[in-house]
């Protein structure tokens, strides 16, 4: 036992206790300064604030020109953002070519909607089942009878006039409620056990997902009117709902699949076991499992789609960014310095809240549903 | 009580309906139908269509001559050049823009990544608010943005803005000077070669050497010392020297150096921002799936803070990061299709767009464009697989 060169025999003095483990200093000393690198980046970090927040702040606020500015404060040299001009155009960006007279019929629209999708987002709200039934099936063909018209002694309206974030709220809506369930289904044919439905599938989801959307667009707006029997036409809107949808369809699916392969075995064996059939399997057990795993990656898809919407103008239409665009390149009386980037900083803004407010409801649902999983 | 034989051995009765693999047949054999008959109506109707439109059809457009400007091309491009060529200039332009555009989008992704996990509260947060904002707001409208809103927005030729290094930018783009080297140049070349092989060699022995002594070797140093060192001496030992051609401004506009049309800058900082983004995530998401344990176990072997990393976690961090990865590279190329709506003449532009106007051929030009970014899709895939196949935990 003497090789043992060294050997403690008493205790390690106790070292002081920490001064400060909590306020303002303690943090500080943590998150800011624990290190030398750390103190170094904390202070290029304050410098790039110290850079970009005074220029950002005179842009938006301090020399921006309010909504009830004129057109020469915006031309004035150092002007910031022009205010004005997106209020005095907000008419176009949210209606488009949309007939003056009749822009109450949006808004219902604009307010139904609200009406029926605030309670199903709550998860407490009470009547889901009705709620998602006159939300998906009821709410769509009223919102059309509405918006286009010709019945009732509704004025008609056609779909070329219908423009700005009118447009891309309705694709995005009926984009998502079709490719979600389009999507399920082709993630369930791919996982099928039979030949020509997997291949099937397979090649459709493969060969959507391998172009960009811009050549889909490009081939509902160019070659659907080539597949279809002479003389019949169809609606460019209805060309782009089929694209996005399409589009979308086929992410989903990929997504799903990944939840479906997440589910153990068992759980259809089990399901088999109690005698369920292969649909009623799905709908019980295996989907109610499968989809809580991919909420997350599903939400995400649904973001891209309310992005990919303006993609739309390959087709003809006038989503947001392409009544912006419009208007930033024509309206003559509004030319200044700052025009065109303020519509496209507003076009942003518009995006972004929706975006950004779908994003944080699948993390308070991921949260919600997460349940069995975390301890 | 009495039991009922319930013949066992025979096959239980059932209609030939409920019998699934029948079912299955017969659900197979009406989508196959459908879709069958779903293709006939459509080839039916598109050769009816064509016909009342009076319209050809085949390849053979190809070898006509395009008659178009490409004012951005890599390979010698002129009015004469034919169809052909067109899809050629178009493929090598979207490779071109989503090449560098992968490049500068991996570093600027990873760092952001890896700033957002910083303890550092700043830069955390700043990287924070650039994702989110990023993320959240369409590509196109950025592109619109940096094209209409910036680059165009940029003063005349005639007051340029001169940045460092004999560079300027203006409503025309951005001109840099142009490196010309000379013939000598060619012996740096083999120089780099050199140094990279010995650079090879040094790795492999180093690890042989680990290996059988233990004894490590700071390959890294020595490596990057090799690449500066001996390129060097070659440089100038033959007595090479690199020119600049400058750009100069002249009556109307700039002669000279290297021109970057205002429509590809555009592109690549698009998509180079909104995909940094992405790939940020990816990378925090893929450090933050290294289980904790592993960093335990790897500090309790007595592991320093850099082999740490080095050994453990990131080899660890990049079987996540890797696929992902590579399907945002994917989509940075699928995405390089919108430069087509700011005029920075890639595939589905040149080919899509302005062939296929031209030539009235709509299906053979989007089978095309199709057919290229299904093979960029499927060669993706393939190295994917081969990538994962490669990193696949094995157990036991």
């Amino acid at each position: 036992m003497t090789d043992i060169g060294f050997v403690r025999s008493d205790l390690v003095e106790a070292r002081p206790a920490p001064v400060r483990t909590t306020g303002a200093i303690a943090w500080a000393q943590k998150n800011l300064f624990s290190t030398p690198l750390d103190t170094v980046l904390t202070i290029l970090g304050l410098l790039f604030l110290a850079w970009i927040v005074p220029p950002l702040y005179g842009f938006f606020f301090g020399n921006a020109v309010g909504p009830n500015g004129t057109v020469e404060q915006c031309r004035m040299e150092n002007a910031g953002a022009c205010w004005a001009y997106i209020s005095s155009e907000m008419e176009f960006f949210i209606y488009g070519f949309y007939d003056i007279p009749e822009q109450w019929r949006p808004n219902i629209v604009f307010a139904l909607g609200a009406l029926l999708l605030v309670p199903l987002l709550i998860p407490k709200a009470p009547f889901k089942k009705t709620n998602a039934v006159l939300f998906l099936a009821v709410y769509p063909i009223v919102s059309y009878f509405l918006l286009a018209g010709g019945v009732f002694g509704l004025r008609e309206i056609p779909t070329e006039k219908w423009g700005g974030l009118l447009v891309t709220l309705i694709l995005s809506v009926i984009g998502i409620t079709l490719s979600f369930p389009l999507g399920v289904i082709l993630a369930l044919g791919r996982q099928s056990s039979m030949p020509i439905i997997k291949t099937v599938c397979v090649g459709f989801i493969e060969l959507i997902r391998a172009v960009p959307l811009i050549t889909i667009l490009f081939m509902a707006s160019i070659m659907l009117p080539l597949f279809m029997p002479q003389g019949m036409t169809v609606d460019k809107f209805l060309r782009a709902i089929v694209g996005v949808t399409l589009f979308t369809s086929a992410y989903v699916a990929e997504v799903v699949r990944g939840g479906l392969q997440a589910i153990p075995r068992g759980q259809y064996e089990a399901a088999s076991a109690l005698g369920l059939g292969y649909w009623k399997r799905m709908w019980f057990i295996i989907l109610p499992q499968a989809l809580k795993h991919v909420i997350p990656g599903i939400v995400n898809n649904f973001i891209a789609l309310f992005k990919d919407t303006s993609l739309v103008y390959i087709v003809g239409m006038k989503d947001l960014l392409e009544a912006v665009k419009t208007k930033n390149d024509t309206a003559l009386e509004w030319q200044s310095g700052n025009t065109a980037t303020t519509g496209y900083i507003f076009a942003a803004m518009v995006f972004w809240v929706f975006c950004f407010g779908m994003s944080r409801y699948s993390i308070y649902m991921e949260r919600r549903l997460n349940t069995g999983y975390k301890r | 009580m009495t039991t009922r034989d319930l013949g066992h051995d025979a096959a239980p009765r059932v209609s030939f309906y409920n019998d699934p693999k029948i079912r299955g047949y017969i659900y197979q054999f009406i989508v196959a139908a459908v879709l069958v008959g779903f293709i006939f109506w459509i080839v039916k109707n598109t050769a009816a269509n064509l016909a009342a439109q009076n319209k050809t059809t085949g390849f053979d457009f190809l070898w006509k001559t395009a008659g178009f400007d490409i004012s951005f091309s890599l390979l010698p491009w002129s009015r004469a050049s034919f169809y052909w060529e067109a899809f050629l200039v178009g493929i090598l332009n979207t490779l071109l823009v989503a090449f560098i555009g992968i490049i500068l989008a991996t570093m600027l992704g990873f760092t952001l990544g890896i700033a957002r996990l910083s303890s550092n509260f700043i830069i955390s947060s700043l990287a924070t608010i650039y994702i989110e904002v990023i993320r959240n707001i369409p590509l196109l409208l950025q592109l619109f943005f940096w094209y209409f809103a910036v680059l165009k927005a940029m003063p005349a030729v005639r007051n340029s803005i001169a940045l460092p290094f004999d560079a300027f930018i203006n409503q025309r783009g951005i001109m840099v000077p142009r490196p010309i080297p000379d013939e000598q140049f060619g012996f740096t070349w083999i120089g780099i070669a050199l140094a990279i092989a010995a650079v090879i060699a040094l790795r492999i022995w180093a690890k042989r050497r680990l290996e059988a002594t233990g004894q490590r070797f700071p390959v890294f140093l020595v490596g990057l010392a090799i690449l500066i060192v001996i390129p060097t001496i070659v440089f100038v030992v033959s007595g090479a020297s690199v020119a600049f051609e400058l750009p100069v401004l002249e009556r109307f506009n700039f002669k000279g150096g290297l021109q970057i049309p205002p429509e590809f800058a555009a592109l690549l900082l698009g998509l180079t921002i909104y995909t940094a983004a992405f790939i940020a995530e990816t990378v925090r998401g893929g450090i933050q799936a290294v289980n904790h344990g592993q960093t335990e176990a790897a500090q309790s072997l007595g592991l320093k803070d850099n082999d740490r990393l080095r050994l453990i976690v990131i080899p660890q961090a990049m079987r996540v990061i890797v696929p992902p990865l590579t399907s945002q590279y994917l989509n940075l190329t699928k995405n390089s299709s919108l430069g087509a709506a700011i005029g920075y003449q890639e595939l589905f532009n040149v080919f899509g767009g302005t062939s296929l106007n031209q030539t009235g051929r709509a299906i053979e030009c989007i089978a095309m464009v199709m057919l290229v970014y299904l093979t960029f899709s499927l060669l993706t895939s393939a190295l994917m697989n081969w990538y994962n196949a490669r990193v696949k935990l094995v157990e036991r």
